[in-house]
């Protein structure tokens, strides 16, 4: 079924769309329908997932969830047979129907190359980009004995390889070497014992005769092009690819259920972090902006990323709000997690609290104490995910430079992050602690905390998750996904306007000047205050910053920005405190510092 | 409708259980459908391929790795002993030869002109799977292992660190709230899965180890403890390859938690029988809790009916536990069940239900909070 051709879609026939996402625990589906010429996202529902027994088939809780937007609807999506009823035609049915998945754990890879920094990375780059959350990278370098990189190999059970090394014509001998201590290790896939471990081979392509020669008795081997053919340039689009179409051959197909459902869709199935990677993509490229989306879950928490262009994700696989809770206060430390909360607390009873959730993990706050504990623990787990973010999302590195005397003050070495705050656009969060948190400004405060966006930073929430819909719908609709996306599918919660640099508590921070959406506000802040502003969903305003010296907005140090800023629920956050962001040592000006902001943002009742 | 789904723990005097006991690769199976078997019974074994050498012989002999293969002393297939001339150059007119001794042994699998490594693989290791489960084997799955059926006392524990252990039970606190402190464990509990009340102390883990305990299990336990006996900081909980020498489990959840007095009661109901336990706790998808099961006699099976189970349906009167403060770990029953969505003091709308604890008190729970005490 894999290769099955999508059938041909003509995008102004289309009216009604119904998209699901299959999640480890719940189907979630949405109803996309033009209304007034615009594609709107109309309805949604959601039903458990049925991979495991005893149902064992993931299309009975895709019709059930389709069911339930259906009976919202008021349309009959499915027939009495079980099956999607298309084309539309009467208040029934829909013109497409696509899907993601991350069901039994989602898509999940080992990575090899010859320089963990250097062909590695570019694998890594394109297993995380499609989609994946690796569970290694093997390396000459990465200081292990080959028999341990072997018995590694051997205990990993992913769901394929993927193997670099060399660029074009370069090292020979690095990349077969790393062959060969996949031959002997004969590893086995996670699902499906009477199948060869699917491999992709994206290395130097001088070797691929050899590479066959080696591998072709232990996996099922597909080369294609090198990921790095030059080390000035990566080519992941081919690994990607091949990554999707093994994702769909092996991994799907070996799922119950996945046969019936890639029969079903209109597009290939997508692993649902892929989804969200493209869509944002498009975003950004539409827009011309630099992008970051987050998305926290119970057990890990993705970032994505897009700065000039170039597409970077992480998965930080333990670093979530339940299952992972106790893991985020272990690599965190608890004094860390314990900055953001006004309030004193026994350390023995936290400790015990934090390993409860871990255990129960499906339990809520009922108390505030409990809400403002978990909130200050989800600051940290974004902010470690958004540090190895940044340690992840750089340039090139083993890229020759060419310098000149001029260079001398300002030499900058391969593998610099390309991750810059006072250039991010737009900051999008979603996931449980920050879609549902009781505030909206809640979840602006914990993405301000956590990210330390600078300069001029739109902040959005993706209240129900749609992202990955809207990633699978742009591959055969495009206009469809970037006008539901600019609809519906993000709450904008305002701008966030925050000069990078630090100075002494008390000093002038910046200047400012609003004009516009009903605001007229001139002022200025001090370093370590924060200010909000309304500003309406929908509102924008002119804001004029005038920074002190050795503060930048954006046009260097003391230097005045003007520019339009979004409205949003919270409205304008500004911002002193300082970028990076210290709170104050002395546990007493802390706590006031959190209350202030606390106070200024309204974040919690009372 | 008055009632709503939610999982809970199972701890039940009597039930049917079957436990799954698979090779990790194709191998023998030993017993055969109908068997009685014993809980440490070998029910199935296979032979893992033996660990990989690999020896870079260019690097060793200084040759370009194309010459290695004109090197080899030995081919692809022959057995190798520590000690055997595995290669030799040719030297300068057949004099300053330079040879490589294995230092390790195995069959040579494979020899590459492209790195000059060779890659030797040691003996087999056995793999054995026991029964865990005395009982009746009911299926034999061919070449992977069996599945075993015992109508047994099975109790669910929250977590636990540490794999299978067998033992008979002792129980060594006189109430479920009486903390299982070290001075309670002697020597002669040896082999013995001892049963506490309330939180089990660091002190009291330490001298289980030292006597060699099969198991411990209590109501509660600190972190502070755990960590202590980890020697590190648990960041997720998929447990059951620890090596402690003793698994520890726990009832009810971490700090001073009482264990139910209903699973205290079933516990002392059984002392001096065998248990089966298994610390394995994975908190993912396709969860898995700690458990305790002890089988029944065939006189006890007479005796004992099986109890009506609730399906884990939240109705008025359902015993439940609250399981998040402020109420964390105190017992009580479904009062109510209103229908409308409620807003808790954290300003969260949630489905709550009314729950009576035991001294007569009430209050309001989000549905989340709670499990399901199911007898």
């Amino acid at each position: 079924m894999a290769d099955r051709e999508a059938r041909p879609i003509d995008p102004e026939q289309i009216n009604v769309i119904l998209a699901t996402d299959c999640g480890s625990t719940t189907t979630k589906a949405i109803l996309i329908e033009k209304v007034d010429g615009h594609y709107r996202q109309t309805f949604r529902g959601e039903a458990p997932t049925t991979v495991e027994e005893p149902a064992a088939d993931v299309t009975v809780g895709v019709i059930n969830a389709a069911t339930e937007v259906g009976e919202l609807a008021g349309r009959r999506l499915v027939d009495d047979d079980g099956n999607l009823i298309r084309p539309a035609r009467d208040g029934e049915g829909c013109d497409i129907y696509i899907s993601t998945s991350s069901a039994g754990g989602g898509l999940q890879m080992m990575v090899a190359g010859v320089v963990r920094e250097m062909s590695a990375a570019s694998a890594r780059r394109a297993a995380l980009g499609a989609g994946a959350i690796v569970m290694d990278t093997i390396a000459s370098n990465d200081r292990r004995l080959p028999h341990e990189q072997i018995q590694r190999i051997r205990d990993l059970r992913p769901d394929m390889i993927l193997v670099s090394g060399g660029t074009d014509g370069g090292n020979e001998a690095k990349p077969v070497a790393i062959a060969e201590l996949i031959a002997p290790a004969k590893p086995q896939p996670r699902f499906g014992s009477s199948f060869r471990m699917p491999l992709i081979y994206a290395g130097n392509t001088e070797v691929q005769d050899r590479i066959h020669q080696v591998l072709d008795d232990s996996v099922e081997l597909t080369v294609v092009d090198n990921v790095r053919p030059v080390l000035e340039r990566e080519n992941l689009g081919p690994a990607r690819d091949a990554i999707h179409d093994l994702f769909l051959e092996h991994v799907m197909a070996h799922a119950p259920g996945y046969d019936r459902l890639m029969g079903w869709t209109d597009a290939p199935i997508m692993p649902t972090p892929g989804a969200v990677g493209n869509i944002l993509q498009r975003i950004a490229k539409t827009g011309g902006i630099n992008a970051v989306g987050v998305d926290i879950g119970g057990a890990t928490t993705d970032v994505f990323s897009v700065f000039d262009g170039t597409f970077n994700r992480t998965v930080s696989a333990n670093l979530g709000m339940s299952y992972s809770i106790s893991n985020v206060c272990a690599e965190a430390t608890l004094p860390f997690v314990m900055r953001w909360v006004p309030f004193g607390m026994n350390e023995r009873e936290l400790r015990n609290r934090v390993k409860n959730k871990m255990i129960r993990p499906t339990t809520i706050p009922q108390t505030l104490e409990s809400l403002i504990f978990e909130q200050a623990v989800a600051r940290e787990a974004l902010r470690l995910a958004y540090i190895q973010h940044r340690e992840f999302a750089t340039t090139l590195k083993g890229v020759q430079q060419q310098r000149t005397v001029g260079d001398t003050f300002s030499q900058q070495s391969g593998g610099q992050s390309i991750v810059d705050n006072l250039k991010l656009d737009l900051l999008v969060g979603s996931g449980g602690v920050l879609s549902h948190a009781p505030r909206m400004q809640q979840t602006a405060a914990m993405l301000i905390d956590a990210f330390e966006p600078e300069g001029f930073t739109t902040l959005a929430k993706d209240s129900i998750f749609m992202m990955p819909h809207l990633g699978v719908l742009a591959e055969v609709h495009e206009r469809a996904a970037i006008e539901v996306f600019e609809r519906d599918c993000l709450v904008y919660l305002g701008t966030c306007v925050s000069p990078r640099g630090q100075g002494r508590a008390g000093r002038l921070c910046f200047r400012y000047e609003i004009s516009g959406g009903g605001l007229s506000e001139t002022g200025e802040l001090l370093v370590g205050e924060t200010r909000l502003f309304p500003l309406a969903d929908g509102e924008r305003a002119t804001m004029k910053v005038e920074p002190a010296r050795g503060f930048d907005m954006g046009n260097g140090s003391g230097r005045t920005v003007e520019r339009e800023v979004r409205g949003g629920t919270v409205g304008l956050v500004l911002d002193a405190r300082g970028r990076p962001l210290v709170l104050p040592e002395n546990e007493e000006e802390r706590r006031q510092a959190m209350t202030g902001w606390i106070s200024t943002l309204g974040l919690y009742p009372g | 409708m008055a009632q709503a789904y939610t999982p809970g723990l199972t701890v039940t005097r009597r039930a049917t259980h079957r436990v799954r006991r698979i090779l990790p690769l194709a191998g023998d199976v030993l017993v055969q459908q109908g068997e009685q078997v014993q809980p440490e019974q070998i029910v199935a074994r296979t032979h893992m391929p033996g660990p990989v050498i690999p020896i870079n012989l260019a690097n060793q002999l200084c040759v370009p790795a194309a010459d290695v293969p004109g090197c080899m002393k030995m081919q692809v297939g022959d057995l190798v002993n520590p000690g055997d001339l595995l290669a030799e150059t040719h030297g300068l007119f057949g004099y300053f030869r330079s040879g490589y001794l294995a230092r390790a042994g195995g069959v040579l699998e494979s020899i590459s002109e492209v790195t000059g490594q060779v890659i030797l693989r040691g003996e087999p290791q056995p793999v054995q799977v026991l029964a865990y489960l005395g009982g009746t084997v009911v299926e034999v799955i061919p070449e992977q292992g069996v599945v075993i059926e015992a109508d047994v006392t099975f109790i669910q524990g929250i977590f636990g660190v540490g794999g299978e252990a067998y033992g008979p039970v002792r129980m060594i606190c006189s109430s479920p709230e009486e903390e299982l402190s070290a001075s309670l464990i002697t020597g002669d509990m040896r082999g013995a899965v001892i049963v506490g009340g309330a939180r089990m102390t660091g002190e009291a883990i330490h001298r289980a180890i030292e006597v060699g305990a099969a198991a411990v299990i209590s109501g509660g336990l600190d972190d502070q403890d755990l960590r202590e006996v980890l020697g590190y900081d648990l960041g997720v909980a998929v447990t059951g390859s620890e090596n402690l020498g003793t698994t520890l489990i726990v009832t009810e959840g971490f700090g001073e938690i009482a264990m139910a007095r209903a699973t205290f009661d079933l516990f002392r109901s059984r002392e001096g029988d065998r248990a089966s336990v298994s610390g394995a706790t994975q908190i993912r998808a396709g969860v898995m809790r700690p458990e305790i099961l002890i089988p029944l006699s065939a006189e006890e099976k007479e005796q004992i009916t099986e109890p009506e189970h609730l399906s884990g349906i939240l109705i008025p009167g359902a015993p439940i536990r609250v399981i998040r403060e402020p109420w964390f770990g105190r017992l009580g029953e479904v009062a109510d069940l209103p229908s409308e969505p409620h807003v808790l003091e954290s300003e969260s709308k949630a489905r709550v239900l009314e729950v009576r604890f035991t001294d007569g008190s009430t209050a309001i729970v989000p549905r989340a909070n709670v499990e399901l005490i199911e007898q």
